[in-house]
């Protein structure tokens, strides 16, 4: 059998129900929900280089180059935040950050 | 065939991997987990020819992103079992979200057709020459200010996670650059008149 577009679309949509299921299932660990939102962002990033690869057009590949930089530059700011979080509260269970809330 | 095969095996351990990446009890075996998932993809994207994104996958994530993880991971003193208790409250509004996301993707994707005209109008068709070569032609010349633009997102993500996590302590004996640049004589030392015969 021959492996198409499709098979590639569809992978990519399971592994990005599963990033989004990730956060209802670990909807208190700040870390795991970072890790779920690369899942869902490697998701994206094989929809893109699978249309690239199947519609002859590099621009998918360009663009998959600008989202893993935009994703670690996330992944760097975020753990950074979590990495001061912890030092003034001792926690990093995403109900105790309500201090914003007014 | 042996594509096929490459496909089939590459996609069953990416997706094994995505579950337990959010399904395992230890956040460490995540992040090893997130790993084996990354090369995975990287496997997956060389079988769509894109062999410059796989390896760069494999270096930015698996050396850069997944370690940052790693070091945060092994870094904070979290009590990971609290963290998970009442973890199960919500799965099931999860499992219907996700059920129809995932339902939806799929009804969108096994549909999808191309335009018969879509070639006219792609934005950078491919060439014959290798990706990695292919890929540098267009990216410092059509998508020049985009790559500049993302190394500024590069620069402001590294100042802002080290005056984020910088910690400047009290009492701490260091070195004031500042300060012995800025010393001048009159604050080291003066000029004593002393009458002759008065000194001891």
């Amino acid at each position: 059998m021959e492996i198409g577009l499709h098979h590639y679309l569809i992978l990519g949509g399971l592994l990005f129900t599963l990033g989004v299921f990730g956060i209802f299932l670990n909807r208190k660990n700040v870390i795991i929900i970072m890790m779920s939102i690369e899942l869902m962002l490697l998701a994206v990033n094989i929809n893109f280089v699978a249309f690239s690869s199947f519609m002859h057009d590099l621009g998918g590949q360009i663009f998959t180059m600008f989202i893993l930089t935009v994703a670690a530059a996330e992944a760097a700011i975020g753990l950074a935040i979590l990495v001061v979080f912890f030092r003034n509260k001792g926690s990093i269970a995403v109900e105790d950050i309500s201090t914003l809330k007014g | 065939m042996l594509e096929t095969i490459a496909f089939y095996l590459f996609s069953a351990i990416l997706t094994f991997s995505a579950v337990m990446v959010i399904s395992a009890r230890n956040p460490v075996h995540s992040v090893l987990f997130l790993i084996l998932a990354f090369f995975n993809a990287a496997g997956l994207f060389v079988l769509l020819g894109a062999e410059f994104l796989a390896m760069i996958l494999v270096i930015v994530y698996v050396g850069a992103v997944a370690v940052l993880f790693l070091f945060v991971v092994m870094m904070l003193d979290v009590s990971f079992a609290d963290l998970r208790k009442g973890a199960m409250k919500h799965v099931a509004l999860g499992i219907v979200l996700g059920g129809i996301l995932l339902t939806e993707l799929i009804a969108l994707y096994s549909t999808w057709q191309f335009a018969p005209d879509q070639v006219a109008h792609s934005a950078a068709p491919v060439t014959d020459v290798e990706n990695t070569k292919a890929i540098g032609e267009i990216l410092y010349t059509q998508y020049g200010f985009v790559f500049q633009v993302s190394g500024l997102v590069l620069l402001v993500a590294m100042i802002g996670a080290i005056v984020l996590t910088h910690r400047r302590r009290p009492g701490v004996r260091s070195q004031k650059v500042g300060d012995q640049v800025g010393r001048k004589p009159a604050d080291a030392m003066s000029v004593q008149s002393i009458t002759p015969g008065a000194g001891a």
